[in-house]
C-alpha cells in the first residue's frame, strides 16, 4: 500500500534565514521536481515553496526509505548538512499528512491565520507538478480534495472575512465610508514604513491617485514617483486637504499639524465632502477633536491596531470551526484511500457477484420446483463458474505487484463502477 | 372579493420576504437574500393582481379609503424597492422596506375592505393621477427614510470606531447618501406633481384650487421641508448626517400628512363618511 509523506519546514519551525536557504526559486522547481521524482522510492511528488514554508509531498511505497531519501535530496540540493536540516524539519505520514495538507490549504497553518494567498500558491505548485507529470493519481485526488476543503472552510466559516493588518483595516474602513475607491484620492503626509504600506494597500484597492507632501520636497518628489503620484509643497498642505478624500499622516512633527478650527473652514470649502484621516504618527499629527467634526472620520494607529487585534481574535474562533471541517474531510479522504486496498476490494466485488448469483438462482429454482437434486447442483456449479471466470482476469491483473501505481486507478474504477461501499472493516484491512 | 384573496397572498409573501431578509442579515448567507428577492417579487405580482381585480370589481381606481390607500402605499414601496434593487445591491434596505410595507398591509387588513359606491367628489380623471404621483413620491421618501436611518447607525459605528458585526452588514456611507440624494431628486418632483394635480382636482371637485384644508396645509409643509433639503444640499453641501436626519424628518411629515391628518384632524380628505 502506498503512503503519503510530507517533509518540510515553516515559519514555526525554522527562522527566516534557514527558510530562505531551503526555498526553491521559481525557475528551479521544475528541475527539483524531476530530481525528487527520480528517487527510487518516490512514486509521485510535489513541491510547495513560499516565503513561509517549503514542503515536499510524496507518495511512496516504502515510507521510511523515502523519508531518508527526501532528506538527503534536500541537503544535497541546498548544500546544507543533514544534521542542521534535521533540527528544522517536520515529517508527516499517512493520516497526519493528509490533515496537514488540508490545514495548509485552508490557511489554518499560516502565519496570518486565514490569509488567502496560500491556496493560490498550493494550486500553482500542484499545477506545476501535474504539468511535469510528477504528481499522479493519488496526489491529484488529494490536492483536489484539499482545494475543496479550503473552499468549504472559506464559505462555512468567517476565517478570512475581517482584516487583520493595520493597512487592510484602513482599506476596509475607507470602503465603508466611500464605497468604491476608484474615484478617491489620497494625500500622504510625511513618510514611514507603515504609512507607505497603507498607501500601497489603498492603491491596490483601486484608489485613483496619491498626492505626497513632505517637509523635504525632494523626499516628496521621490515618494510621489514611487506611487506614480504627484508631490505638493508642504506649505500647500491645507490646499491639498481640500481636494483629497483620504489622508495618511506620518510626520515626526512634535505638535499637531492639523487643527480643528482650520478643518472647519476646509470642510466648508469642500462642501462637507467626507474626509478620512489615518494618523500613523507618534506623537500624533492630527488633533483628536478633528474627529468630532461632521463627515470627518479620524483613526489613529492604536484604533486601527485595536480593530486588527479584535479581528484576529475572531479568526482564531473561526479557526476552531475550520478544524472540525478539516477533521471531517480527513476522515472522508482516509476512507476513500483505504478503499484502494486490493484485497478488500476483491472480497467486496466477489461478495456482490455471489449475492447476485444466489438471488437469481433462487428465483429460477422457485420457478422450477420439480428439478432434481442433480440438476440443481449443475445449475449451481454452472453459475459459479460464470462468475469466477468473469472475475478471474481482472483479479489477476489487480494482483500484479509491479503495477501497484496503476492498481489504485483500477481499484478506484472498480469501486465506482460496481458501486462497492467504501467502508472497510479492520479485519479485511489486516488481510490486505 | 377575489382582490382580498390576492391581497392576503401578497401580505403573506411580504411577511416571508421580511423574515428571509432578516435571516440574511443575521446569517449573511447569499442564498437567503436571493430567496427574499424572489418572494418580494412574487408578492408584488400578487399585489398588482389584487389592485387590478379590485379596480375591475369596483369600476374605479381603488384608492378611495384608508384600506385601499395603505395597500396602495405598500404596493408603491415594494415597487420602489424592486427598482432600487436593480442598481443598488443593498439587502439591508430590503429588510427595512419590506417590513414597513408589511406593517401597512397589516393595518390595511384590519380596516374595512368593502367596495362602496364612488363618492361624487372622487369622480374625476385627476384623482388617479393625484394619488399615483403622491404615493409614488411618498414611497420614494420611504426609501430615503430607510437610507437615513441606516446611515445614522453606520455613521455612529464608524465615528465610535466600532468595526463589528453591524458595520460589516451595513452598506457604505457613500452609497446610502447617494441613494438619499437620488430619492430626493425623484421624490420631490413627484410630490410637486402630486400637489399640483391635487389642486386641479380640487378646483373640479370643490370649485377652488386651494383651501387650506389640513391635508393641503400639511402637504405644503412637507413640500417646503423637502425643498429646503434639496436647496441646502445643492448650495452648502448638506449631506451625510444632516441629509439623513432631514430624510427622517421629511418622512415623519409625509406620514403625518397621510395618516395623522386622516385620523386626527377633520377635513375634506378624511373620507370619514365611508368609515364606520
Amino acid at each position: 500500500m502506498l503512503d503519503l509523506v510530507i517533509i518540510g519546514l515553516n515559519h514555526k519551525t525554522a527562522p527566516i534565514d534557514i527558510r530562505e536557504k531551503l526555498a526553491f526559486p521559481e525557475k528551479e522547481i521544475e528541475k527539483a521536481l524531476t530530481e525528487a521524482h527520480s528517487l527510487p522510492s518516490v512514486k509521485e511528488t510535489m513541491i510547495l515553496s513560499t516565503c513561509n514554508r517549503v514542503e515536499i509531498y510524496a507518495i511512496s511505497q516504502e515510507v521510511e526509505t523515502s523519508i531518508q531519501q527526501l532528506k538527503d535530496f534536500l541537503s544535497r540540493y541546498h548544500h546544507l548538512t543533514l544534521n542542521l536540516l534535521e533540527k528544522y524539519l517536520y515529517v508527516y505520514t499517512g493520516e497526519q499528512a493528509v490533515k496537514h495538507i488540508f490545514r495548509v490549504a485552508s490557511s489554518l497553518d499560516s502565519m496570518v491565520l486565514g490569509e488567502p494567498q496560500i491556496l493560490g500558491q498550493i494550486k500553482a505548485a500542484y499545477t506545476l507538478s501535474a504539468e511535469t507529470k510528477t504528481s499522479g493519481f493519488i496526489l491529484h485526488r488529494l490536492l483536489h480534495r484539499a482545494f475543496s476543503v479550503a473552499k468549504r472552510v472559506r464559505t462555512e466559516t468567517q476565517i478570512g472575512d475581517n482584516a487583520v493588518s493595520v493597512s487592510s483595516v484602513a482599506v476596509e474602513l475607507a470602503e465603508k465610508i466611500f464605497g468604491n475607491l476608484d474615484q478617491r484620492t489620497v494625500l500622504l503626509i510625511g513618510a514611514g514604513e507603515m504609512s507607505e504600506l497603507a498607501a500601497r494597500h489603498l492603491l491596490s484597492a483601486g484608489v485613483q491617485k496619491i498626492w505626497v507632501t513632505n517637509r523635504s520636497f525632494d523626499r516628496a518628489l521621490s515618494l510621489a514617483s514611487e506611487f506614480h503620484g504627484e508631490a505638493i509643497p508642504f506649505e500647500d498642505l491645507y490646499r491639498g486637504l481640500k481636494k483629497v478624500d483620504i489622508v495618511i499622516s506620518a510626520t515626526d512633527s512634535p505638535h499637531y499639524l492639523i487643527e480643528k478650527e482650520r478643518m472647519v473652514k476646509v470642510m466648508k470649502e469642500r462642501k462637507q465632502k467626507p474626509l478620512f484621516f489615518i494618523d500613523i504618527a507618534d506623537p500624533r499629527d492630527i488633533a483628536p477633536e478633528v474627529g468630532d467634526l461632521e463627515n470627518i472620520y479620524l483613526y489613529n494607529l492604536d484604533d486601527l491596531q485595536k480593530v486588527a487585534n479584535e479581528n484576529r481574535k475572531g479568526r482564531e474562533q473561526e479557526a476552531q470551526k475550520a478544524e472540525v471541517i478539516v477533521e471531517e474531510e480527513v476522515a472522508k479522504f482516509v476512507r476513500w484511500y483505504k478503499s484502494l486496498e486490493i484485497t478488500p476490494t476483491i472480497i467486496a466485488l466477489k461478495k456482490k457477484c455471489e449475492e447476485i448469483r444466489k438471488k437469481e438462482l433462487e428465483k429460477l429454482l422457485s420457478l422450477y420446483p420439480h428439478l432434481s437434486e442433480k440438476e440443481r447442483r449443475s445449475l449451481e456449479a454452472m453459475t459459479s463458474a460464470i462468475v469466477n471466470k468473469i472475475l478471474h482476469d481482472p483479479f489477476v491483473r489487480l494482483k500484479q505487484k509491479d503495477e501497484e501505481a496503476l492498481s489504485d486507478i483500477y481499484v478506484d474504477a472498480l469501486r465506482t463502477l460496481f458501486q462497492l461501499p467504501e467502508t472497510v472493516s479492520t479485519e479485511e484491512q489486516e488481510e490486505g | 372579493m377575489i382582490n382580498i384573496y390576492f391581497f392576503k397572498l401578497a401580505s403573506f409573501l411580504y411577511c416571508l420576504a421580511t423574515l428571509s431578509y432578516s435571516a440574511y442579515i443575521f446569517f449573511l448567507k447569499e442564498g437567503l437574500s436571493k430567496v427574499a428577492t424572489r418572494l418580494v417579487t412574487l408578492g408584488f405580482a400578487f399585489h398588482t393582481l389584487a389592485f387590478l381585480t379590485r379596480l375591475i370589481e369596483a369600476g374605479y381606481t381603488p384608492v378611495t379609503n384608508l384600506h385601499e390607500s395603505l395597500s396602495f402605499f405598500a404596493w408603491m414601496i415594494i415597487g420602489i424597492l424592486l427598482i432600487a434593487n436593480l442598481k443598488y445591491k443593498i439587502k439591508v434596505l430590503g429588510a427595512f422596506l419590506t417590513s414597513i410595507a408589511l406593517i401597512f398591509m397589516i393595518f390595511a387588513f384590519a380596516l374595512p375592505k368593502e367596495i362602496l359606491p364612488l363618492a361624487p367628489v372622487l369622480r374625476s380623471v385627476w384623482h388617479p393621477f393625484h394619488v399615483l404621483f403622491a404615493f409614488l413620491g411618498n414611497a420614494i421618501f420611504t426609501l430615503a427614510f430607510c437610507c437615513g436611518v441606516i446611515y445614522l447607525i453606520q455613521e455612529h459605528q464608524l465615528k465610535k470606531k466600532k468595526m463589528g458585526a453591524i458595520v460589516k452588514r451595513l452598506p457604505s456611507l457613500k452609497v446610502l447618501d447617494d441613494l438619499n440624494y437620488q430619492a430626493l431628486k425623484f421624490g420631490f418632483p413627484l410630490l410637486t406633481l402630486g400637489i399640483i394635480t391635487g389642486a386641479v382636482w380640487a378646483e373640479y371637485a370643490w370649485g377652488r384650487y386651494w383651501g387650506w384644508d389640513p391635508k393641503e396645509t400639511w402637504s405644503l409643509i412637507t413640500w417646503f421641508l423637502y425643498a429646503a433639503m434639496l436647496h441646502q444640499r445643492l448650495t452648502v453641501g448638506w449631506r451625510g448626517r444632516k441629509a439623513a436626519i432631514m430624510a427622517i424628518v421629511g418622512f415623519m411629515s409625509v406620514l403625518f400628512t397621510f395618516l395623522g391628518v386622516n385620523l386626527i384632524l377633520p377635513g375634506l380628505h378624511t373620507y370619514s363618511q365611508w368609515e364606520p
